[in-house]
């Protein structure tokens, strides 16, 4: 069977240059970072290598740099860290309703144990208002979160100038910038960013490692116990096949970003323009001028978002319903609820994703596929239909 | 020709058979219906169990082992909507509900068989003991199993005609140790997995407890329990939960005595002795016809999950539904249960109703 992999939000093919990275870090460098010897030695040099490498595409000096298992645990590090200073310093944390479950759980769990939370809506383009960011931030707010870019509809959130709102109140601000990662130019160290939260596996390197960014001169505690490793923010023995597996995606994702995004970005268009053709009662979620150019989320109304994907996958074509863990057969997902989409158009919905390798001919094979797979799914679900 | 076809796939014994047996000679895809599990977990909204499944993480063992592909869909307010819900409703009238019926004609035969035509399957396969074969008329029929212990056309009995051509049922030939051994020789790790038992989203069995949570019993105060004449025997917890036949858990002395009748309007619970509950006579309503019209010669009609039929004449009632005359008493027919109606040869499903009055 043909396969076709078109859902690179949820995760992405190793690139070849990471692969390379890892096996060397496996054969040659094995050894533990923090030992004095030679083994030790040549790990610290991979290491320092692979930190270098994921500074340069962030726009940030190595050192504010922290590897982590991923970014859910880089996040729930920011989140916990700003929660410690509550009750003293403040009792309130700032986040969006199009947030990643890494973000929002943790701050559910923080308005169970008696912090003021802010959901904010956002607008039906999916984006975040900043009068509205800024109007939530008081006196009290110990963090505002809000995601760089969405994962399901590839929408753009003004980062640059909610963090220039959060800095002129004096308000430390954190993004989840996965999805931003390697799409987008970041030149984080210029922005009034305090904290961003990164995941390799996103954009060509392994599973199991990503990044915490710490603004210079912040302090941040380890989420965990147990050894000084990462300057004390992060302890436990570095996984160094995978940081050098996320340097080495970083650099090769920095090198092809400005050809890549444009080409992704034309293929992304071709393929809606397709779909717009074949099936003219689609239509996009999410802003359409401040979205990446690999994401496609596209609503089919009267379908259903489950039965496409299996549908698609049954020919060998992978994409994705709402997040890659949603539940529900006929519930559109938080982010599409959230951008106030109705829920017979909401819960027909898929998410097309672009990375490194996406060809013309897989996107042409996607837009033979889609228009009969619509329809057959669509007549399923209408009455009467079940029936031979 | 190979067709696809879909199999519902529980992560039990049986579906895995059912499954391996149809891969023989077609295309498979496997689904696993999230139902919600327990009561307190059918809110669709958290999708916290959605990557955690155990049975679904069965099913996919078994499908992987076929080298099927396998799906999980999420039918969790489509389930509580149409058997939970009603189940409660159904308590709180003071009947006694088979949540299974509703199950099958909904979720299995409509809900799935939709999602069977929106994957381009020609229908869908379960691990059901029933049998599928041309009526007399050449049309399509509904048989009970040949293994008449495991036989579970009682439960689809309200199956509309049209939908049976999109219907396999592998198992029906089979008896279980012949499952069991198929399972063992595919190598299904489910070959020796307990039977499952009783209703799939109480299972601890305590319904009186879930209707509690399902707010069908939330009013339920202490009341009484009278004999035929009316006569105090004693009190109950509520009178929601209790079933006709009932025996256990009264508390009466002077026993053994049976549930006759719920009375939820004045919470009370009616027992008699044991030979007071048989019936030579009870209507249905909500009547289904595999033939389209009621039968007019002699029939058997089972009462019960797991009763044996008896020999009956069906006759329309006044109600639009049916009269049931038969041939001797059975025992403790409880409004809410099915009456399903098979032909004088105790082998096809005609169809049948939902019992409203004995006498």
């Amino acid at each position: 069977m043909r396969r076709i992999y078109l859902d690179h939000n949820a995760t992405t093919p190793v690139r070849p240059e990471a692969v390379a990275a890892m096996l060397g870090a496996l054969q040659e460098d094995w050894g533990n970072p923090s030992s004095v010897h030679w083994a030790g030695s040549a790990a610290r040099d991979a290491l320092v290598h692979a930190r270098e490498q994921v500074a340069a595409l962030l726009g940030v000096a190595p050192d504010t740099v922290v590897f982590t298992s991923g970014a859910t645990e880089a996040s729930n590090t920011v989140i916990r860290h700003a929660a410690r200073r509550a009750p003293g310093q403040g009792d309130h944390v700032v986040t969006c309703s199009t947030e990643h479950p890494a973000v929002l759980e943790v701050c559910e769990e923080l308005r169970e144990e008696g912090l003021r939370v802010s959901v904010l809506p956002v607008e039906r383009d999916g984006r975040l208002d900043p009068e509205r960011f800024a109007a939530a931030l008081g006196e009290g707010t110990l963090l505002a979160s809000v995601m760089w870019v969405n994962n399901e509809t590839g929408v753009i959130q003004p980062i640059p100038e909610l963090a220039a709102r959060a800095r002129a109140q004096g308000v430390p601000f954190h993004t989840d910038a996965v999805q931003a990662l390697g799409k987008l130019p970041l030149e984080l160290g210029r922005l009034p960013v305090d904290y961003a939260s990164f995941s390799a596996h996103k954009l060509g390197g392994p599973k199991g490692i990503g990044a915490l960014y710490v603004r210079e001169g912040l302090r941040i505690g380890s989420l965990l116990r147990g050894g000084p490793q990462e300057r004390r923010r992060r302890a436990g023995t570095e996984n160094l096949p995978g940081a050098v597996g996320f340097g080495a995606a970083c650099e090769a994702a920095g090198s092809d970003m400005v050809e890549r995004t444009r080409s992704l970005g034309a293929l992304r268009d071709r393929l809606w323009e397709g779909i717009a053709a074949k099936i003219p009662d689609a239509q996009q979620n999410g802003s359409i001028e401040h979205r990446v150019p690999h994401t496609l989320s596209v609503s089919f109304a009267g379908a259903d978002g489950e039965a496409l994907v299996a549908a698609l996958d049954l020919e060998g074509i992978a994409v994705a319903s709402g997040a890659a863990c949603a539940s529900g057969s006929t519930e559109p997902s938080h982010v599409l609820v959230a951008m106030g989409i109705p829920q017979p158009i909401g819960a027909g919905s898929i998410r097309v994703s672009l990375g490194v390798g996406t060809n013309q001919a897989e996107i042409e094979a996607l837009l033979a596929a889609l228009p009969d797979t619509v329809a057959r799914v669509r007549e399923a679900l209408a009455s009467e239909a079940a029936r031979a | 020709m190979s067709e696809r076809w879909l199999v519902a796939m529980s992560g039990g014994v049986d579906s895995s058979v059912a499954a391996a047996l149809l891969a023989r000679e077609h295309e498979v895809v496997g689904v696993t219906m999230d139902l919600g599990g327990a009561p307190e977990d059918a809110a669709p909204a958290s999708g916290k169990r959605c990557c955690g499944l155990p049975d679904a993480e069965d099913a996919r063992a078994v499908a992987r082992r076929l080298g099927i592909r396998h799906y999980t869909a999420n039918y969790r307010r489509e389930f509580r909507e149409a058997v939970i819900e009603p189940f409660a409703a159904e308590y709180a009238r003071g009947r006694t509900p088979i949540p299974c019926v509703a199950c099958n004609r909904v979720l299995k035969f409509d809900v799935l068989l939709r999602r069977a035509r929106a994957l381009g399957a020609r229908g869908v396969a379960t691990g059901h003991y029933a049998r599928l074969a041309p009526a007399p008329d050449g049309g399509p029929g509904l048989f009970r199993a040949l293994d008449r212990s495991k036989d579970q056309t009682y439960f689809l009995f309200d199956l509309p005609r049209a939908v049976l051509p999109s219907l396999r049922f592998p198992l029906g030939e089979l008896t279980k140790p012949e499952v069991r051994e198929l399972a063992a020789e595919f190598g299904l790790a489910t070959a020796n997995k307990p039977e499952s038992q009783g209703i799939c989203f109480i299972p601890d069995g305590d319904v009186r407890a879930a209707l509690g949570r399902l707010g069908a019993a939330r009013d339920a105060a202490g009341g009484e329990i009278v004999d035929a004449a009316g006569r105090v025997l004693g009190h109950h917890r509520g009178a929601v939960g209790y079933t006709v036949g009932q025996r256990q858990g009264l508390g009466l002395s002077g026993g053994p005595w049976y549930v006759r009748e719920v009375r939820p309007a004045e919470n009370r619970v009616v027992v008699d002795r044991r030979p007071e509950l048989s019936s030579r006579e009870l209507l249905a309503d909500g009547v289904t016809w595999l033939d389209g019209a009621p039968p007019s010669g002699p029939v058997r009609v089972q009462v019960r999950h797991r009763h044996a039929a008896v020999a009956a004449q069906v006759e329309p009632a006044e109600s639009g539904g049916v009269r049931i005359g038969f041939a001797e008493p059975v025992w403790a027919p409880a409004p809410g249960q099915a009456a399903v109606v098979y032909d004088a040869e105790d082998r096809r499903l005609l169809g049948g109703g939902w019992i409203s009055a004995c006498a």
